[in-house]
């Protein structure tokens, strides 16, 4: 499956953990983060999912000179809509684990390696049949050792979601 | 700071506040560091014409991070050694989410944290867990 290079940059972790609201100086402060037991900037524990940033094929992620099927004009700018059951695009996030044997900094340059896993059927009974599947993304440091394991699960709905 | 076992024992909870009424901007700027542009996520006009939700609503990785950031703050920086979540309820612009790590036991220098996070209605959102490292 993909492989990609992740380079881990400390104003990415900035705008990152902005994004979730936490300021926590060991994410912005490269001198204050040098006092911590952390010994310098560390990214916080979610981060490693923005690898999809570097992932060259990202369907969640507008392409240049490619059809987006978000909304221009009309609700969406794919001509021929296909049905893709609740939560338009991409499905919905069930589950996401992750393993830390490592914390991750500006400098280090993962790799990272997509596994697919299990996949399983269960009726929900506010959105029909769901479709789970899952998928393992084993992430590198530039020496190969592996620094963080994470597994997720997304679900595919029938129809969306009841409210 | 990191936690120390002697002052730990099963059943100790922490929690935080993750957000008050949750905006629309922030799950923007969620989308933008994270890469993911989902636009059921940001565009109210696909998302309530085509995919066929009442509005955008936010990742679930919006409320992993926040709830990440309610773990940090009570282990400690780079402390963690697993966490995992299931999403049980989406979370919408507008909620108010409050987030709970429950200690469940303490061995061999790890604490194992039960991780619940609900929205203002005490409707569960996000449930999980976690371990970290303890002096």
């Amino acid at each position: 499956m993909a492989e990609e290079k992740f380079p881990v940059e400390g104003s990415h972790i900035m705008m990152f953990a902005r994004s979730i609201a936490d300021d926590n100086q060991v994410y912005y402060d490269a001198d204050y983060a040098k006092s911590t037991e952390a010994g310098g900037v560390i990214a916080p524990p979610t981060f490693a999912q923005s690898s999809a940033q570097f992932d060259p094929n990202y369907f969640l992620r507008p392409k240049i000179g490619e059809e987006w099927f978000g909304s221009g004009k009309e609700a969406t700018s794919i001509k021929k809509k296909e049905s893709s059951g609740g939560g338009g695009g991409g499905g919905l996030h069930a589950e996401q684990h992750f393993e830390y044997h490592r914390h991750i900094g500006p400098g280090d340059v993962l790799t990272t390696e997509v596994k697919p896993g299990k996949t399983w059927e269960k009726e929900g009974k506010r959105s029909g049949k769901l479709v789970f599947s899952e998928t393992i993304t084993e992430y590198r440091d530039q020496n190969g050792e592996l620094v963080i394991t994470a597994r997720g699960v997304g679900v595919r709905t029938e129809r969306p979601v009841d409210q | 700071m990191a936690l120390s076992a002697r002052n730990l024992k099963a059943g100790d909870t922490y929690t935080e506040c993750l957000v008050e009424d949750l905006s629309r901007t922030q799950i923007v700027m969620y989308a933008g560091a994270s890469g993911d542009y989902n636009p059921v996520h940001t565009d109210e006009k696909f998302t309530t014409e085509i995919a066929g939700y009442p509005s955008v609503f936010a990742h679930g990785m919006l409320t992993m991070g926040m709830t990440g950031r309610m773990l940090t703050n009570y282990v400690g920086d780079g402390r963690l050694t697993k966490y995992g979540v299931r999403f049980t309820s989406q979370v919408w612009p507008g909620d108010t989410l409050n987030s709970t790590a429950t200690v469940v036991d303490i061995t061999d220098g790890v604490v194992n944290l039960s991780v619940e996070t609900t929205n203002q209605d005490g409707a569960l959102v996000l449930s999980g867990y976690a371990a970290a490292r303890v002096d």
